[in-house]
């Protein structure tokens, strides 16, 4: 009995597919989720957009925070650490944690390095911003990758962003030649064989989700057309005037995502959608995206 | 041609409908009651089975598909799956399609830590062993009179098996290249085993 392997890491990613993954701070917001049908939940102290507002220094959630959680709920329970925090990362596997979230939300402990991931037993999801940012992440063992988007804002305009770069670079690299890929993988900074890998299937190796600014239904349709498997809703949910029903109705459009009529009906009377943040108006240093090598 | 319907609510659904194509089987996703019609067996995917039971029940495909489990129409359930056909489930608050004797407990080996790979001796697909890929997995408590256990690890826990024409599975033969299991489930649907 082999645990721990790569197939038993991207496989669990495999069946998040076509599924939400929801912030949560409470063991009564787990419980929500788990109701309203996410397929895990994101363990935190604070949501994103709370995060943004309060400022300075932000670390792995207490470890009794994401027990409370992990009690409670059936379904996988992913948690955060900070990038390149690698003893963070052996806190979240010891607790026991499904995920591990290298993230940009948290504030970098290591502006150089991220975490060499193959080490853990547990998988790692990784944010990007375009193709040769994930492809550093798998190559480091994340075994998943979400967009990154811009957390905390309820704008979708850099997840969508985000996401169009990833697809449109993965269609780019199928057009290619091979002689071509060498050059384009030092242009990307990307490992040559995981560039031919996607040459050859048209994909990314592992599962990749959207994240950051989904707000609505309609939001988590968008991200699952422009190609997204999956999304993450960080403060959409909980900011929102109705938690539950605007949990239910964004789990039904992730499933139905190409079926308008199924948007339509479940977008009715959902109540106010989180406050939104023009992206202009965020002080450059104070973007979350950015942060990641 | 048989067309088998899979599933399409949430999970690795996409990797039985490319099995199957492999096999020469027409798949096709099934995400609305109406889709049901014309298949001649249906597989349910692994994924998270509390999300696949409430997408189940808001878009009223527990009822049809409880009604054709009765009717002994073929159905392969993996992982997720294992849990929906179950007649009994320890560890769920979602209501389950009940169309198998069997109790079963989900995540029954921990948590995502405790995921594992094997091989696994099937004797109804015979040599050699089959790679089972085991991620968060349920495993089979109980098992009624009618119900035919396919394969056990070697502590005895059983990981497979069949009801009349109905399969279900712990484990993801959609995450491996093995066409064995699917195979199996199709000479079922064929009315050859």
């Amino acid at each position: 009995m082999d645990k721990g392997t790569w197939t038993v890491k991207t496989g669990l990613a495999q069946m998040l597919k076509g599924g939400v993954i929801m912030d949560v701070v409470t063991p009564e917001h787990a419980k929500i989720a788990e109701e309203a049908g996410a397929c895990a939940v994101m363990a935190l102290e604070r949501v994103p957009a709370d995060i943004r507002a309060a400022g300075g220094v932000v670390r792995m959630a207490d470890p009794n925070v994401i027990l409370a959680i992990m009690e409670t709920v059936s379904i996988p329970v992913m948690a955060k650490c900070r990038i390149g925090h690698f003893v963070e990362a052996q806190v979240l596997e010891a607790l026991g944690v499904d995920f591990i979230d290298e993230s940009e939300v948290l504030t970098p402990a290591d502006e150089t390095h991220h975490i060499w991931k193959h080490d853990f037993k547990a998988p790692f999801v990784c944010g990007c911003r375009d193709l040769g940012e994930a492809l550093r992440r798998i190559s480091e063992g994340a075994a998943m990758i979400r967009t990154k988007g811009e957390a905390g804002t309820g704008n979708i305009v850099e997840a969508v962003r985000h996401m169009r770069a990833v697809m449109d670079e993965i269609r780019k690299i199928g057009s290619m030649t091979t002689d071509e890929l060498v050059a384009e993988a030092k242009e990307l900074g990307a490992p040559l064989e995981l560039v031919m890998d996607i040459h050859k299937t048209g994909r990314l190796p592992v599962v990749n989700y959207a994240a950051g600014g989904v707000a609505t239904p309609a939001d988590a349709a968008l991200m699952m057309q422009l190609g997204a498997e999956g999304v993450f809703v960080g403060s959409g949910i909980f900011k929102s005037s109705d938690p539950e029903a605007i949990a239910r109705a964004i789990v039904k459009t992730t499933t139905h995502y190409r079926d308008p009529q199924v948007i339509a009906e479940v977008s009715k009377g959902l109540g106010a959608a989180m406050p939104g943040l023009d992206i202009k108006t965020i002080p450059t240093d104070e973007l979350l995206a950015p942060r990641g090598w | 041609m048989k067309k088998i319907g899979v599933l399409a609510l949430q999970g690795a659904f996409v990797e039985h409908i490319a099995l199957l194509n492999h096999l020469k089987v027409e798949a096709v996703p099934i995400r609305l009651p109406q889709e049901l019609r014309g298949l001649d067996g249906l597989i349910i995917p692994g994924g998270e089975s509390t999300t696949i039971a409430r997408l189940m029940k808001e878009y009223d495909l527990m009822a049809p598909v409880r009604e054709l489990a009765l009717d002994g129409f073929p159905i392969m359930g993996t992982c997720a799956g294992m849990v929906l056909l179950a007649k009994n489930v320890s560890g769920i608050n979602s209501e389950t399609l009940e169309a198998m004797d069997i109790g079963v407990k989900r995540n029954a080996f921990g948590r995502q830590v405790d995921s594992f790979e094997t091989d696994l001796e099937i004797p109804a697909i015979g040599e050699p062993h089959f790679h089972a890929v085991f991620i968060r997995a349920p495993h089979i408590e109980q098992a009624g009179d009618g119900v035919e256990v396919l394969a056990q690890l070697p502590n005895g826990v059983g990981v497979a098996a069949r009801q009349g024409k109905m399969v279900a599975l712990a484990f993801h033969p959609e995450l491996t290249s093995d066409l064995r299991l699917h195979a199996y489930f199709m000479s079922i649907v064929h009315g050859e085993r």
